[in-house]
């Protein structure tokens, strides 16, 4: 009994200490972003707190519901998003911290809880009964279809390949972390892993709706999309959502391909350990977001649907599929002795 | 079955630069109709010229007709009044009249990539396009005192010479645009993104180009030859080494997209920088006004009867100026002519078949400028109508009558 009472304590606690922790993080990696961005594109651009003022103000802000939308619905739709968004969180490792709620099938569970913040967008842009917003949702489902192959092949083999190297419960988030994946392959699974690797750095623009996968919002096109009818508190949760699930997306591919920490390398313990290893996976972290989202955004134009839907299923469906093969080659000349 | 729903997009929206009003039928997300309806800034200005003001007063409103083709209406206004008036204008300001209206066009045309780039979502190149901008601005504003309107022209001449010592700025900002064109033709025409988005996307076939008689850029891309400072040579156009700019000259092929409108604007700039060396190589010398003393020039043309017809190609096209003289203060008539006018229709048949996406780039890839083109707009008792063809017509006829008699 008092172990169940614990853990429904460490897991109330620990939710809150994580909502808190990536929502700030969350909003300093977006001020970093936009400022980053702004150099490259040789303007100011805004301070990098920022962000932080316009969630103030969003939060401060009248809250308009269209006369036409559906008003529960509507509503709801930004809570479910920023809620789903920060359960992500509760199951990945950050440092050398463990994930606070662990199952044996956490990556099967992400992949979906992945889904659920762009399903609320699709459910909030259908209530919100503004055309724009009905092309946004359409958009966005779409895109959803789009990239989750892709993204599931990739998760899926390093997994399997986990599992082939005989680790205790592949699909759970502590055992990936404290089994670099990269130690358990021989040359010919570092390059299937590479592709793979390249394969969750271009799903992660199209996963959090940035440049050049931005289709369901498209400023210049549909004026917002999803969001055109959102305001106030309501678009400020969706802001938060999209940092939470920034670096939540971030967090996964350091999980699948960075867990090193640096205590074990510096012979650290205690909690400069923590420390040392929690800084190690901000730094991480940042750099996933710099080459996953920042570095893209400024690069490229805007893609149609069409155009997305045919880059996620032929390009980068192949790409993967031969990082399988890679992976799935790698296993068996492994095990024949071949290398 | 597909079921169609409409969308509005405009009189204000992130994709349209002016108040524009389209209806697009779409299935899913392709376009199966459009409509459009302009006249959302019609601001009146022939009836504030021709009524209250001499042609000199006028100069500053037309070049406030619009705000990137500010050399283009006093240009084409100003040949419409000399023509009236049968003034001759000293070469030289021929010349720098030229010099100013390319250095006008090289600034027109890369905002106008700009705008495009951030149009398909790239940002970076708005960026950087604009950043290339700022040295032609800084060029005209050492040239004329002022960034946008310049208030350069008057009839008979320019107000303000080039001289000698200035040429070694204007050849910096042209080494510079040299330098840049083969920046901007690699961003434009090599990346990947750009190709993606802008080849095969809103096409305009000749034959549609010739029947809805589209004008400037526009026609040019779809290989339609036709370019007023060839055909008309006016100004110091005669004198200079100019051709028609067709995509076919850099790709070898013509397909009307928006792609080819991306290439003939940005040769279209090499031709400016051109223009303008041959310009400053071959600047006869010389008085740079007809009449300085304004109170005679006011008085030549107060004596004036007749009418004079202006055309300049504007950045965007041919622009047209009718002004018409009774031997008073004011001009009897004004009529303008703005090249947007002629690019609305190819609207149609380049947006049909196209997807949503398609819709702020192709809308762009006229370079549209409704502020320009805003001469008419009906509301009668808070109602809209609509004027047919036939009653257009009817009502031209009238006026073209009235004028003459």
């Amino acid at each position: 009994m008092i172990e169940i009472i614990d853990q429904a304590f460490k897991a109330v606690f620990g939710a809150i200490g994580i909502a808190i922790f990536t929502i700030i993080f969350g909003l300093l990696y977006k001020g970093i972003d936009r400022k980053l961005a702004a150099h490259m594109q040789a303007r100011v651009g805004p301070p990098i707190r920022q962000p932080f003022w316009d969630v103030i103000k969003l939060f401060s802000k009248e809250n308009i519901v269209p006369e036409q939308a559906i008003g529960w619905l509507f509503n709801l739709a930004p809570v479910i998003a920023l809620a789903s968004s920060i359960t992500i969180m509760l199951y990945l490792p950050i440092g050398s911290f463990g994930p606070i709620l662990s199952t044996e099938g956490d990556l099967i569970l992400i992949l979906y809880l992945l889904m659920i913040p762009s399903l609320a967008m699709v459910l909030g842009g259908f209530a919100s009964s503004s055309p724009y917003a009905t092309v946004g949702a359409q958009r966005e489902m779409v895109l959803m279809i789009s990239y989750e192959f892709p993204l599931a092949i990739a998760i899926i083999s390093i997994a399997w390949r986990l599992n082939e190297a005989n680790v205790q419960n592949p699909f759970s988030l502590s055992s990936i972390a404290s089994y670099p994946i990269w130690n358990n392959v021989g040359i010919l699974g570092i390059l299937g892993l590479l592709l793979l690797l390249v394969i969750l750095v271009i799903v992660t623009p199209g996963e959090l709706s940035k440049i050049p996968f931005d289709v369901p919002e498209a400023e210049t096109e549909i004026a917002g999309g999803l969001l055109v009818e959102y305001s106030g508190r309501n678009l400020g949760m969706f802001y938060l959502a999209d940092a939470v699930k920034t670096v939540a997306m971030a967090t996964i591919i350091v999980t699948l391909f960075f867990p090193y920490n640096l205590s074990p390398i510096l012979n650290l313990s205690g909690y400069v350990a923590y420390i040392t290893d929690f800084l190690f996976y901000l730094l991480k972290v940042f750099l996933v977001i710099l080459f996953s989202v920042t570095l893209i955004r400024v690069g490229v134009a805007r893609l149609k649907i069409d155009q997305v839907v045919s880059t996620y299923w032929i390009t980068l469906t192949l790409i993967s599929l031969v990082g399988l093969v890679l992976v799935m080659f790698d296993k068996v000349a492994i095990s024949r002795g071949w290398i | 079955m597909k079921v169609s729903y409409s969308i509005p997009i405009g009189p204000v929206h992130p994709a349209l630069k002016e108040p524009v009003m389209f209806e697009f039928e779409i299935e899913g997300e392709r376009i199966v109709n459009v409509d459009f309806k302009v006249g959302h800034v019609h601001r009146g200005i022939e009836w504030i010229g021709m009524h209250r003001k001499n042609p000199l007063q006028i100069l500053p409103i037309a070049e406030r007709i619009c705000g990137i083709c500010n050399i283009s209406h006093p240009f084409a206004f100003c040949i419409a009044v000399e023509n009236a008036a049968k003034i001759d204008v000293p070469d030289r300001a021929q010349y720098i009249r030229t010099i100013i209206a390319e250095l006008e066009r090289i600034h027109s045309h890369i905002l106008w990539a700009g705008v495009a780039a951030h149009e398909i979502g790239f940002d970076s190149v708005l960026y950087l396009t604009w950043r290339v901008r700022e040295k032609v601005l800084d060029l005209l504003e050492y040239l004329t005192g002022n960034r946008i309107t310049k208030a350069m022209f008057t009839i008979g001449g320019v107000r303000r010479d080039i001289t000698k010592e200035q040429y070694p700025k204007i050849r910096e900002a042209l080494d510079f645009y040299k330098k840049s064109f083969e920046k901007l033709k690699h961003v434009f025409l090599d990346d990947k993104t750009v190709k993606l988005r802008s080849r095969d996307c809103g096409i305009l076939t000749k034959e549609d180009a010739l029947k809805l008689c589209a004008v400037g850029p526009t026609t040019r891309a779809s290989g339609v030859k036709k370019d007023v400072r060839v055909d008309f040579p006016y100004a110091a156009y005669g004198d200079l080494d100019i051709d028609y700019i067709t995509p076919d000259i850099l790709t070898g092929e013509v397909r009307g997209d928006v792609y080819d409108r991306i290439v003939v604007r940005l040769l279209e700039v090499k031709q400016s920088v051109e223009i303008i060396e041959q310009c400053l190589d071959n600047m006869p010398d010389g008085e740079i006004m007809f009449e300085p003393k304004v109170a005679k020039l006011l008085a030549l043309l107060k004596k004036t009867s007749g009418d004079g017809v202006g055309r300049a190609e504007a950045p965007r096209g041919e622009v047209i100026h009718y002004v018409k003289m009774r031997e008073q203060d004011t001009p009897y008539t004004w009529k303008v002519r703005a090249p947007t006018y002629n690019n609305l229709m190819p609207w149609i048949p380049m947006l049909k078949g196209e997807q949503i996406a398609d819709i702020p780039i192709v809308a762009a890839s006229t370079d549209p400028c409704l502020s320009c083109t805003n001469r008419v707009a009906i509301v009668k008792d808070g109602r809209k109508e609509i004027v047919t063809h036939e009653y257009l017509h009817k009502l031209s006829v009238e006026k073209t009558r009235r004028l003459i008699g």
